[in-house]
């Protein structure tokens, strides 16, 4: 049933952003006023560690589920909530740098995009990012009924905004 | 999936007046916390249609509020609030948050929703948006002038396209948003509940028809909302934050140069629309399933072609998402783009003369009941066929150029969308009555009720067909100035005088509502003899339903008529070898 509800949301989210995304092509196409922007190197390394999170929160999925090994669980778990705050800091660093060279939202329509895309992503990882720390809190219960459940929601949900975020990327890259 | 019904989310009966009436987590509650929003939305859209009916038919008439009339700005205002009160806060709150609510559990078998708590918030974000949006009357500027779609460049460059278009309408993006946001959540859970819960031996090919109107309904709101919320967001930032999605560039507005450039205006009647037209069929989808669930039962007969109405409904829902563009032929697309919208669109015509035939066949030969619900499910029938027709015009090309953005298209929506979905909430609310409040509604009102307001609405908008095919443009505040348009004078005097006397008969109905819900004829738990499971427990139901017995379906939906049967329906309940022989 969570699983069923988490996996409902994410259609929905991926309307979203598929509706920003057509959005983004056709007043590219429209206007004949954009003017492309160089990503910030740092974003290359930002998803390098939203992957790596994907992997880690994987290992401790199966871990958990496959293995019962709840300490190992806990472990793997930390890192990847470590890693999805390294990638939240890593994507504001991105945005300072693209101030520093006088980039801002209303500055050209690629920059609105480019922010508005990283912050609604942002906002979307942020909330796993709070279900992250949640599970890793109450983990910590040994009474806990619903952590395996939680636990594989969690999971489901973070692979898709790790899936969600490489297509945005290749847009702003490839789409520039 | 894994888990089962009933035993998931077994709440307590809560005690206290907060978590009872208000917060309340139980989806009857929360149930007739969405009917009553809509209820109240429906008048106060109501009341602003009789404002404009006033002015279209007086232009010059003083009232309260309006010293000196109303004037042409106001008059876009009380179009904006009322298309969007309606077309939000009643047609798409009622026939599914509302009596979806309350009825798809029980109908399914089920102790609640599957997710209680996103089914609180969902409701009291739709409440705080209509908060917002009844706030933007009273801000500086008033209330938005953008139509219920707020077309841009003008809604996105703030109150010098017009007093309305400045906080007015950004208060309207951002209650649209929260609408939107509140409707995702009923979504999910709708969707979720009708997988997870339902109990044992209700296949889905056994669901009555507003168990699956309701659970494909949710499947559009799903995948349609998020695009509207992306227009929102556009908007909102073009509107606040000086970016140019919508707004292009050398736009001269009452002699200013509007500073944005480069924007796509078409863009948002794309985003719009690609969540406008599903929008429409979220509106009518539950009519349509409970039309057929009481045909069905008041004509005794089992409904016609089963398969074929889920069948139909889901290709509408599958259609509804390719044919955005017929909203869109004059805005200068290509002519290949408009034929493939147009044959798009007329070929949904193909599954809504499924589900008509299927309607009238199940009528054919049926020992047919005219109850007050039964009256109200074949006025839906009546309004739907009546305002398809014209859908039909509409969607030629050719035919669309002349007839875009007149009073034609506003009689099209008005039957199909407005005054049908309408019944079909009357429908629901006279034939669920006795199940929620346990009594009667008085019948003798009831059909007073229906025959003024069917022969009301027919009288309101039909003639709107005619003055549009006369090329009367929709929006205008008056017919000064323009001939053609005063010798049409006649028909808005007749539509005023029926839009009234339709009004007032709405509370032939307030009044029968509260007076049965008090002094009503006691409802035993089946007064109708209807089959599915919310016929099977008391009336009104208990806190949790089915008092923690998970019930056990046997059959489908629609058994009735069976031969060799005492009665002549078996609920789907009942064990076949309790079924009485006769
Ligand atoms: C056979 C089915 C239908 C066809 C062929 C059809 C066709 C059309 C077309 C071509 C238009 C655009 C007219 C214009 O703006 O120039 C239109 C407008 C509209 N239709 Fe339909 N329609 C159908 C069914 C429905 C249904 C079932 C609903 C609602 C329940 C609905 C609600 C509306 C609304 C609300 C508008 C006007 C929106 C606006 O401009 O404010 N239609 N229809
Ligand atoms: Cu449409």
């Amino acid at each position: 049933m969570y699983l069923t509800g988490v996996s409902l949301s994410l259609a929905a989210i991926l309307m979203f952003f598929m509706a920003l995304a057509s959005s983004y092509i056709v007043r590219k196409g429209t206007g004949n006023d954009w003017q492309p922007i160089d990503l910030p190197r740092i974003m290359w390394l930002n998803t390098a560690i939203l992957v790596a999170s994907s992997i880690t929160i994987e290992v401790a999925r199966r871990k958990l589920i496959a293995s019962g090994d709840v300490a190992a669980f806990r472990n793997w778990w930390a890192i990847t909530t470590a890693l999805g705050m390294l990638f939240l800091g890593g994507q504001i660093v991105a945005w300072r740098e693209l101030a520093e060279q006088g980039l801002f939202l209303s500055t050209n329509p690629s920059s609105s995009f480019f922010y508005l895309l990283t912050a609604a992503h942002g906002a979307h990882l942020l909330f796993g990012l709070v279900a992250l720390l949640y599970v890793a809190l109450r983990a910590a219960q040994p009474a806990w009924r619903r952590r395996a459940i939680a636990a594989e929601a969690t999971a489901v949900y973070w692979h898709f905004l790790d899936g969600l975020w490489v297509f945005l990327l290749l847009l702003l890259n490839f789409g520039r | 999936m894994t888990t089962h019904a009933g035993a998931v989310h077994v709440h307590e009966a809560p005690t206290g007046f907060f978590r009872k009436y208000i917060f309340s987590l139980d989806h009857k509650v929360i149930g007739k916390q969405y009917i009553s929003l809509a209820l109240f939305s429906a008048f106060v859209g109501m009341f602003l249609s009789l404002l404009m009916r006033l002015r279209l038919a007086w232009p010059a008439m003083k009232l309260p509020f309006f010293p000196d009339g109303i004037l042409p700005e106001q008059y876009l205002a009380l179009v904006t609030m009322h298309g969007t009160i309606m077309v939000f806060m009643v047609l798409t709150t009622a026939p599914q948050s509302g009596f979806g609510n309350y009825f798809l559990p029980i109908q399914i078998g089920a102790a609640d929703m599957a997710f209680p708590v996103l089914n609180m918030l969902s409701f009291w974000t739709t409440f705080l948006s209509m908060v917002v949006l009844m706030g933007a009357f009273f801000v500086t500027g008033g209330a938005p002038l953008g139509g219920w779609t707020v077309y841009t460049p003008l809604s996105a460059i703030g109150e010098i396209a017009g007093p309305g278009q400045g906080l007015g309408m950004t208060m309207w993006v951002i209650a649209i948003a929260l609408f939107c946001a509140a409707s995702l959540m009923g979504a999910i859970n709708f969707i979720a509940t009708t997988l997870d819960l339902r109990t044992r031996g209700l296949s889905l090919m056994r669901m009555p028809l507003t168990a699956w109107s309701w659970f494909i309904t949710a499947v559009i709101s799903l995948l349609a909302f998020g695009v509207l919320l992306s227009g929102g967001i556009l908007l909102l930032l073009d509107r606040t934050a000086g970016t140019s999605f919508f707004v292009p560039g050398n736009l001269v507005v009452t002699e200013k140069l509007i500073p944005h450039k480069g924007g796509s205006p078409i863009l948002w009647q794309h985003l719009f629309w690609f969540f406008g037209h599903p929008e429409v069929y979220i509106a009518i989808l539950p009519g349509m399933g409970l039309a057929s669930h009481v045909l069905s039962t008041f004509s005794r007969k089992p409904i016609f072609g089963y398969r074929a109405m889920v069948f139909a409904m889901s290709a509408i829902a599958f259609l509804g998402f390719i044919v955005w563009g017929h909203h869109m032929f004059v805005s200068g697309m290509s002519p290949y783009v408009g034929m493939a919208f147009s044959v798009l669109t007329m070929s949904i015509g193909v599954p809504s003369a499924i589900k008509t035939f299927n309607w009238l066949g199940t009528l054919w030969g049926g020992d047919i009941k005219f109850t007050t619900p039964m009256l109200f499910a074949l006025g839906f029938v009546s309004l739907f066929v009546s305002g398809g027709l014209s859908g039909l015009f509409l969607a030629q090309t050719s035919l669309d150029q002349y007839l875009h953005d007149t009073y034609f298209v506003v009689a099209h929506f008005h039957l199909i969308m407005g005054v049908a979905a309408i019944f079909g909430i009357l429908t629901g609310t006279y034939f669920w009555f006795p199940k929620m409040f346990g009594r009667m509604m008085s019948e003798g009102l009831g059909k007073l009720h229906f025959w003024l307001s069917f022969v009301g609405v027919y009288a309101i908008f039909m003639p709107m067909h005619f003055i549009g095919l006369a090329g009367h443009p929709r929006r205008y505040a008056d017919t000064s100035g323009a001939a053609y348009l005063q010798a049409m004078d006649p028909v808005h005097y007749f539509m005023t005088v029926a839009a009234f006397i339709t009004v007032a008969a709405q509370f032939i109905f307030v009044a029968n509502f509260f007076w049965s819900m008090f002094k009503g004829k006691k409802a035993d738990i089946n007064p109708w003899q209807a089959t599915t499971l919310e016929w099977s427990i008391p009336s009104p139901p208990p806190h949790d339903n089915f008092a923690g017995q998970e019930p056990t379906v046997y059959r489908g939906a629609y058994e009735f008529a069976v031969p060799g049967v005492k009665d002549d329906y078996i609920e789907q309940h009942v064990p076949p070898e309790q079924v009485a022989k006769g």
